[in-house]
């Protein structure tokens, strides 16, 4: 009942002191904020991160080559991988179909598919002033599996046409809808030219895919969306007049393969046909322990900018002590008075811990929503959905009160100890 | 008749800079009776006031005896005087001392909500109270808006909260034009009167002391003189 009081008390306080109490809370309101805006981030970043990746396929390992080096900590993360490896390849360095046969031989139970793609480039499919952004990627049987596209007409890529190297192609729903008026088949058996750098691709489309949104980049329109063309690998290599062999594939692991011995198995496996390579060897990462990487790195933001949060907090905690005592010196008379009237220490004491508290608590809220808007507005920028982090917001609102009851104590403490005499008789 | 304050050689000393010792109050014997209307006068700075607060339990004596209406002071802890201030004892200060930037009314509430009484009770009768002193048009303006003839009647009516039996009016008129001081007066006559309070009275001015029952004299923390009126 006391305390029902005491909160209204310090309520019409902070009203008559607008200014002052601002300032006092600035330090709280600070460190709150940015504590709820870096669980915004981080939070709204792992729940896309982690879907979408599962979208790709958590279970999946991915093979590549990496220069041997002996500064091991730049490919330890896996997110730096391959970083510039090109420079110095010859044929001798890539993953063989030899390689590959052989790996599927030593492996069945544990390899589902293994999906190889070799990318031609990007640039616009052209049908007189009509066009549409592309990517255009050579892909193995594996990979389209792997993918899981749904046709909504025509046919997939198949055998045959890996390996005869046939020019032809399947295109998604969006290309159609931009080129062909969003008629299917119309679209099927007809020749589409891509233009890339100036260089012109002429291709047969075959089969039509559904499209599917990707929760990383949702920013552009229908029109300016760019969608993939898939062509058989084989057909890509001859285009790109490159060698045989791959730098990079990918395995989808049978469900009951345990995919962090294998791993290693496939690491091993592979780096003994590297072991007498100068300049490359194998390296093997799962999307699993890129999310840890990833989950990892923003820990480390979230530890760094949670340090920072702390200071203010706690520079906040002593901006608040301080004018709780500037606060009970201007009213040693009231303070007098109301023991003259029958307040105990106690009672004395909680209404100024009870000040504090709603000061802090009143600058926690005003922090919490800075802090989701400023969260959120950060989030929505990069592109994601932004989502707040219930256990920052209530953690913050226990914190703001514990600095409260904390930096209020020594003060209240203080104008509970008053002498009554001497409080009246303060000038 | 019942006796009500009990103090005897009562002594206070201030500790300016330790050790340095100042005796204020020179061994002060004083017996109220219940319902008595007594002034004590005197030159300033001859310990009124630091008798008063001696006897309104705000204070402790750095010696001597004193008996409350049957508690005996020196053995009551803190909490205890917190209790007895807000229940037996009523203050009316020279400078009023209304709580800053806080209505008459809630002014007048805030004994009974160390109290403990509940809230509509404690509106009830502060309303009740303020309708005594004739403020109750005046209850939701702030100290500062109020003149200070209007503010010590507000300061009375909260004196009055938890129906004390003693009144203490350290100078209540001291600060008022001599007009808005007989209305003050006539409030305490009427309480008194009509309720049988204790009232203990300091004041500088001799015909307010001699509308009272006894006039104690107080010079240099001694008594040195005392006259009872019939
Ligand atoms: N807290 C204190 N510390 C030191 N001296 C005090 C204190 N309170 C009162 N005194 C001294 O005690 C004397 C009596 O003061 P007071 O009781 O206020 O006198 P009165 O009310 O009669 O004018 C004065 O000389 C004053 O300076
Ligand atoms: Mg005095």
């Amino acid at each position: 009942m006391l305390i029902g009081e005491n909160i209204l008390l310090a309520l019409s306080g902070l009203k008559s002191n607008k200014m002052r109490a601002f300032l006092t809370m600035l330090g709280i309101i600070i460190g709150i904020a940015s504590v709820i805006a870096i669980m915004t981030v981080g939070n709204s970043l792992n729940t896309s991160v982690t879907s979408s990746m599962q979208e790709m396929g958590a279970n999946n390992l991915t093979v590549g080559l990496k220069q041997k080096s002996y500064s091991e900590e730049v490919t330890e993360s896996g997110m730096r991988f391959g970083a510039g490896f090109r420079k110095s390849m010859t044929s001798d360095d890539y993953i063989t179909d030899e390689m590959l046969s052989a790996y599927k031989e030593e492996y069945p139970d544990n390899i589902d598919a293994i999906s190889i793609s070799e990318s031609i480039g990007s640039g616009t499919a052209e049908d007189g002033n009509l066009s549409a952004n592309v990517n255009i990627v050579g892909v193995n049987i594996g990979y389209l599996s792997i993918n899981e596209l749904t046709l909504l007409s025509g046919r997939s890529l198949t055998d045959r046409d890996q390996e005869e190297g046939r020019k032809v192609v399947l295109v998604s729903e969006k290309l159609v809808k931009n080129l062909f008026d969003g008629d299917n088949y119309n679209a099927l058996e007809s020749a589409i030219n891509i233009n890339i750098n100036g260089k012109y691709y002429t291709y047969t489309i075959v089969g039509v895919y559904e499209y599917e949104e990707n929760s990383m980049f949702t920013s552009e329109s229908d029109e300016d969306v760019t969608t993939d063309v898939y062509l058989p690998l084989k057909t890509a290599k001859e285009q790109n007049h490159s060698e045989e062999g791959y730098t990079q594939f990918t395995i989808v692991t049978t469900t009951d393969t345990d995919n962090e011995t294998f791993m290693e198995q496939t690491k091993y496996f592979f780096n003994v046909y590297y072991a007498k390579n100068e300049n490359y060897e194998v390296n093997v990462t799962s999307m699993e322990s890129m999310l840890e990487s990833m989950t990892e790195m923003l820990s480390t933001i979230s530890i760094a900018i949670s340090i920072i949060a702390g200071i203010s907090l706690l520079v906040g905690g002593i901006g608040v002590m301080n004018i709780m005592l500037v606060s009970i010196t201007e009213r040693t008379r009231e303070i007098g008075t109301r023991k003259a009237l029958g307040a105990t220490n106690a009672s004395i004491r909680l209404q100024f811990i009870t000040e504090s508290v709603v000061i802090c608590l009143v600058g926690g809220f005003i922090g919490i929503v800075l802090g989701i808007i400023l969260g959120s507005a950060a989030v929505t920028i990069l592109g994601y959905d932004a989502s707040a982090s219930v256990q920052s917001i209530i953690f913050s609102v226990v914190f703001s009160m514990l600095i409260g009851v904390t930096f209020g104590y020594y003060p209240a403490n203080k104008a509970a100890k008053m002498n009554p005499i001497e409080a009246l008789r303060y000038e | 008749m019942a006796v009500m304050l009990d103090l005897k050689n009562i002594r206070k000393s201030f500790y300016l800079n330790t050790p340095n010792e100042l005796e204020i109050l020179h061994g002060l014997n004083l017996t109220v009776d219940k319902g008595e209307f007594l002034s004590i006068v005197g030159a300033s700075g001859s310990g009124k006031s630091t008798f008063m607060n001696i006897i309104g339990v705000l204070d402790r004596p750095t010696d001597g005896y004193y008996n409350l209406d049957g508690v005996d002071i020196e053995k009551a802890k803190d909490w205890e005087l917190s209790g007895i201030r807000n229940k037996k004892i009523g203050f009316v200060f020279q400078t009023y001392n209304l709580v800053a930037r806080t209505s008459a009314l809630k002014n007048v509430k805030l004994p009974m909500l160390y109290a403990g009484m509940k809230k509509k009770d404690r509106l009830e009768r502060a309303k009740e109270l303020l309708d005594i002193v004739d403020m109750s048009d005046r209850m939701m303006h702030n100290p500062d808006e109020l003149s200070g003839g209007q503010k010590q009647r507000v300061a009375i009516a909260r004196a009055m909260a938890n129906n004390p039996s003693i009144i203490l009016a350290d100078e209540p008129t001291g600060a008022l034009d001599s007009k808005t001081g007989r209305k003050i007066m006539d409030i305490f006559h009427k309480l008194h009167k009509e309720q049988g309070k204790t009232i203990i009275l300091i004041t500088h001015s001799p015909e307010l002391a001699e509308e009272t029952e006894r006039i104690i004299t107080l010079k240099d923390g001694e008594i040195v003189g005392e006259r009872r009126k019939q």
